[in-house]
């Protein structure tokens, strides 16, 4: 087992020992059952309505109705669960005194904050694939188009992604866990919000730049079914450049 | 195998340790002593690369702490102030990731591990989860991490904090038989644990080194007068005057108990044959005839008082030794 491994195997036995990540998944998986949900039965009442007004079969589309939707909203739920698993990767090392031994190890800040970045990665990969079980489900009552679900899934694995390496540095910067929780929260937030900023100023250059930068429109062209370079130009970059911030935070906490 | 070379550290407009110079033979056990904040800490977690030197080099077993910290970390165990242990391993997992940690692997590991578990007494607790443990044993387990890869440099920071008097013993008999195989660097403020286990002890305060020396040589630099303890059975009115008689004495004082002299004659002098004569020719009554020397706790407590740093030889005269162990000779 390299250094890596290591460190990856090390976190996630803290996550599965302690209680946050059965709470965080049942929380998270909750609420991904109920949404999904609302979006059925709200399709469900709007093809009723349809059969009313037109007659005959009304032809469900489970896609715009139920997916799409239900994706979109997970940006929401994606920016308030994943803080709550980044907070403590450095925080609760810092605070236990543990991060010096990491530090004094014989292995670089890239390999720890990889390791770090890895093992929060295959939380978040299992507990996405566990919302799998509703394409699954639907699956056998219903027909619709799986690729508009692939890329809804790739948008919220790189958008967890992005999201997780935000919190990773909200977590190299500061030894409380709460306040790095926050932190990342506010960065995320200040992103998202900002393609409102984005749309204000519209086709100025500006307002290209600004809507660039949120993930919104990247996020929402793949969950409409559309994989385009520019967008996972977009999450690729901005994954490494938040890595890159952790490395230097991390670093930097040997000069202080 | 260790080699520090003027040495700063500053935090903005602090300065933590000032121009820092000293080394480490192989097989070498060094004592860093110094009250709080003197500089200790961050003196070895420069060695460990743990932070950098704002000025100076430190090299450690030939390379440099700043040019190349990972040739430096695999060379060094490392026991920081607060033993770093994960709460929700078991001692066994917690030695497991250390080793993988430092790129161990298989029997190896294994064997490594079995051989710090044994090397301190941490055979009982084995499974125990770490959080459950008393301070005692966190800081044997953060001991066990430290020697777990057999490094040929140690750096342990206050290893024997939080021990019971018989683990300290058994640490110390640890650190001494790694004496001669290791260089070992440890910082301590329980002073007969540098004498006790160290060749060489360097104290340090105000971020400064004041004094470097063998334990014994410091407590010798330090005495600017021989000193006799006489204790006279029967005493007559005038003999702080009369003992003050005697060639050689050049000075007199009350001892703590009636009847107990202290005697000061020029450095390197034994008076006490003189003393006992005289006593006895006057038939006082000789009850007890001793010199006395500093502990190296007197030599620390003098070194730190005078932030300027020592000056061996001058007037810095030891008070009255109300402090002062005294030992038969």
């Amino acid at each position: 087992m390299t250094p890596v491994q290591a460190i990856i195997a090390k976190e996630l036995r803290g996550y599965f020992v302690s209680p946050v990540v059965y709470v965080v998944g049942a929380i998270f998986l909750l609420i991904f059952g109920f949404l999904s949900y609302l979006y059925i039965v709200y399709a469900g009442y709007q093809a009723i309505q349809i059969m009313q007004m037109q007659g005959g079969q009304a032809q469900l589309n489970l896609n715009d109705l139920v997916f799409r939707n239900l994706f979109a909203s997970m940006r929401f739920v994606l920016l308030i669960i994943l803080p709550i698993l980044t907070m403590r990767l450095f925080a609760e090392e810092r605070k236990l005194r543990t991060f010096e031994f990491l530090m004094t190890s014989p292995i670089g800040i890239n390999e720890i904050v990889a390791g770090k970045f890895v093992s929060v990665f295959l939380v978040f990969l299992g507990l996405l694939g566990l919302t799998g079980l509703v394409p699954a489900v639907l699956m056998l009552f219903s027909d619709f188009d799986w690729n508009p679900i692939w890329t809804g899934y790739l948008g919220m694995t790189l958008l967890g992604a992005l999201f997780i390496s935000v919190g990773l540095l909200a977590s190299a910067i500061t030894e409380n866990q709460i306040v790095a929780a926050f932190l990342s929260f506010g960065i995320l937030l200040l992103i998202w919000l900002i393609s409102g900023l984005g749309t204000l100023l519209g086709d100025t250059t500006l307002g290209q730049v600004i809507s660039y930068v949120s993930f919104m429109d990247h996020y929402d062209r793949l969950v409409r079914g559309m994989i385009d370079t520019k967008d996972l130009v977009y999450f690729f970059s901005g994954l490494v450049f938040m890595l890159f911030l952790t490395h230097r935070a991390v670093e930097s906490t040997r000069w202080k | 195998m260790i080699d520090v070379q003027n040495i700063t550290k500053r935090y903005g407009n602090l300065t933590a340790i000032d121009r820092v110079t000293f080394s480490v033979a192989k097989g070498e056990v060094l004592a860093f002593l110094g009250p709080n904040g003197a500089g200790k800490t961050t003196t070895m977690r420069i060695l460990t690369c743990f932070m950098p030197a704002t000025e100076g080099t430190a090299t450690v077993a030939g390379f440099d702490c700043a040019d190349q910290p990972l040739e430096v970390k695999r060379r060094i165990g490392y026991l920081p102030e607060t033993p770093p242990v994960y709460q929700e391993f078991t001692v066994s997992e917690y030695l497991t990731f250390v080793g993988r940690m430092r790129g161990m692997v298989g029997k190896n590991l294994t064997t490594a591990i079995d051989q710090s578990i044994e090397k301190l007494a941490l055979g009982t607790v084995r499974q125990r989860l770490i959080g459950n443990l008393s301070r005692g044993y966190r800081q044997r387990v953060g001991l066990a991490q430290a020697v777990l890869h057999d490094p040929p440099v140690l750096i342990l920071d206050e290893p024997t904090v939080g021990l019971d008097p018989k683990q300290i013993i058994e640490i110390r008999d640890l650190i001494k038989s790694l004496a001669g195989s290791h260089s070992v660097i440890l910082s301590t403020h329980i002073l007969p644990e540098a004498t006790a286990v160290c060749q060489r002890v360097v104290i340090i305060s105000g971020g400064r080194i004041v004094a470097e020396d063998t334990p014994d040589q410091l407590s010798a630099r330090l005495r600017h007068s021989e000193k006799i303890s006489v204790t006279i059975k029967n005493p007559p009115d005038n003999s702080l005057a009369a003992l003050r008689t005697i060639p050689g004495i050049l000075n007199v004082f009350q001892g703590q108990s009636a009847g107990t002299f202290l005697l000061e004659c020029a450095l390197g002098q034994d008076k006490r044959d003189e003393v006992a004569r005289f006593v006895i020719a006057n038939q006082w009554g000789l009850l007890e005839l001793r010199t006395i020397s500093m502990t190296l706790e007197d030599v620390f407590l003098q070194l730190t008082r005078h932030e300027e740093g020592i000056t061996p030889h001058a007037d810095t005269v030891t008070e009255l030794p109300t402090t002062t162990q005294e030992t038969a000779s």
